[in-house]
């Protein structure tokens, strides 16, 4: 079935209230929000709030995430050194929660953010629907990630048994919850419909060959 | 929804806010949503009395909301010592330095956001479902509620508060107070109500001009 898109209509649709209007019109009447067929600033919004979520990932692996004190020492663990600590104590799947809510989602949503990106500036492999479930999921599955600094801020008010025992958060939180937003930020800056365009003029050229 | 023809007005069209695909407007029968052939979006559900519907869900969300925020949620005991805290004292965990930024966002994310959506959800949808003209500001407050969707983490603290719990089980005994069971109930209520809003039935019940 060919799929023609507002654009080639001559229409634009407001990307907040869905209403369609005359593609030269710069300001959506119902809503108030200003009208772009294609968001022109998408793709330098994309990368810039992915530069500064990665920067973020950095700190928030190296430093601690919490501090143990128990009556007869204090210890400082990362994100990673947690896991593993927690593996050691035989609690292999919290300690696969919290890498792959911790680890193998971030880095796997950096890498899906930087292929989408590039993929509707150059040709690419991957179909559009393919791209389409990637982007779906980066959208859906990101926020999750945020699951570690929460984990972190129960523990801490809970564990507070004076001398016994307390947990403390430390910096890492903060640097990990700033990667989380950041890279949220940077997917949400990414227009979608640059996915579908792509296709539309390639099969344009082709017809002409 | 069917392809389209080119003699048609532009309220009769409806435009896939994900891939910008064109469609002419065919309202689904009750029960029944639309969906976009090319991306598989949601472009209107029609369930029957979706306003009362989410209106009642949000209210019990209000309510839900700031009772768990009051009561105790978990309670930690180990020899003698004992600790209970609320949903607040878990986001103001982080309290040292710059940490306390994280406090406040913690706080935004599983209670204000949530509990915000709720309110101006209500403030929307109740003139809607009465057949009244929308209220003062009503789609500003559409707006806003729209653009905090992917900040209500309140689904995602919930299976924080899972890993936490299993992570302390070896270090003392963990039991849940009557906030704990609220939470879980709220979790459940909010995800439904979004699924029951049609975010296009709203905007075109708010547009009166
Ligand atoms: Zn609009
Ligand atoms: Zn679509």
């Amino acid at each position: 079935m060919s799929q023609r898109s507002a654009k080639e209509m001559g229409l634009v649709a407001c990307p907040r209230c869905t209403k369609v209007w005359p593609i030269e019109t710069d300001r959506c009447e119902r809503c108030g929000k200003t009208l772009h067929s294609r968001s022109p600033k998408s793709l330098q919004r994309v990368w810039a709030w992915w530069v500064i979520g990665v920067m973020c990932y950095i700190p928030a692996n190296i430093l601690p995430m919490l501090t143990t004190r128990t009556l007869f020492r204090s210890e400082d663990s990362t994100i990673v050194g947690g896991a593993v600590e927690l593996i050691h104590h035989g609690s292999v799947g919290i300690a696969l929660i919290i890498l792959i809510a911790s680890v193998a989602i971030p880095v796997g949503k950096f890498f899906a953010i930087g292929f989408l990106a590039l993929s509707v500036q150059r040709p690419s492999a991957a179909s559009q629907h393919q791209r389409q479930i990637l982007y779906e999921v980066v959208e859906y599955i990101g926020r999750w990630s945020m699951i570690d600094v929460f984990v972190v801020a129960i523990l801490s008010a809970l564990v507070q048994l004076k001398a016994l025992a307390s947990i403390n958060p430390g910096p890492a939180s903060l640097f990990f919850a700033c990667s989380v937003i950041f890279t949220m930020l940077s997917a949400q800056s990414f227009d979608s419909r640059l996915i579908w365009d792509r296709h539309d003029q390639m099969k344009k050229s082709s017809a002409h060959v | 929804m069917t392809s389209l023809r080119p003699d048609i007005s532009l309220d009769d069209l409806i435009v896939c806010p994900t891939c910008d695909a064109v469609y002419s407007l065919d309202v689904p029968e009750e029960g029944d949503r639309a969906v976009c052939a090319r991306c598989n979006t949601v472009l209107i559900t029609n369930r029957r009395n979706a306003a009362f519907r989410v209106i009642a869900l949000s209210l019990t969300v209000v309510i839900l909301i700031i009772a768990s925020a009051v009561f105790p949620f978990l309670r930690i005991d180990a020899v003698g010592l004992n600790n209970s805290v609320s949903i607040l004292d878990a986001a103001f965990a982080f309290s040292e330095g710059l940490l306390s930024l994280l406090a406040l966002v913690t706080a935004a994310l599983i209670f204000a956001i949530p509990l915000c959506r709720a309110m101006l959800t209500i403030y929307v949808l109740a003139p809607i479902a009465l057949q009244l003209s929308p209220r003062k500001h009503a789609k500003q407050a559409f707006r806003l509620s729209e653009a905090l969707r992917p900040w209500s983490m309140a689904e995602i603290f919930a299976i924080g508060c899972a890993v936490a719990l299993i992570k302390v089980a070896d270090l003392a005994e963990v039991s849940f107070g009557p906030a704990f069971w609220m939470f879980s109930v709220l979790v459940v209520l909010v995800v439904a109500t979004d699924n029951f809003m049609c975010r296009w039935s709203i905007w075109k019940a708010l547009d009166t001009s």
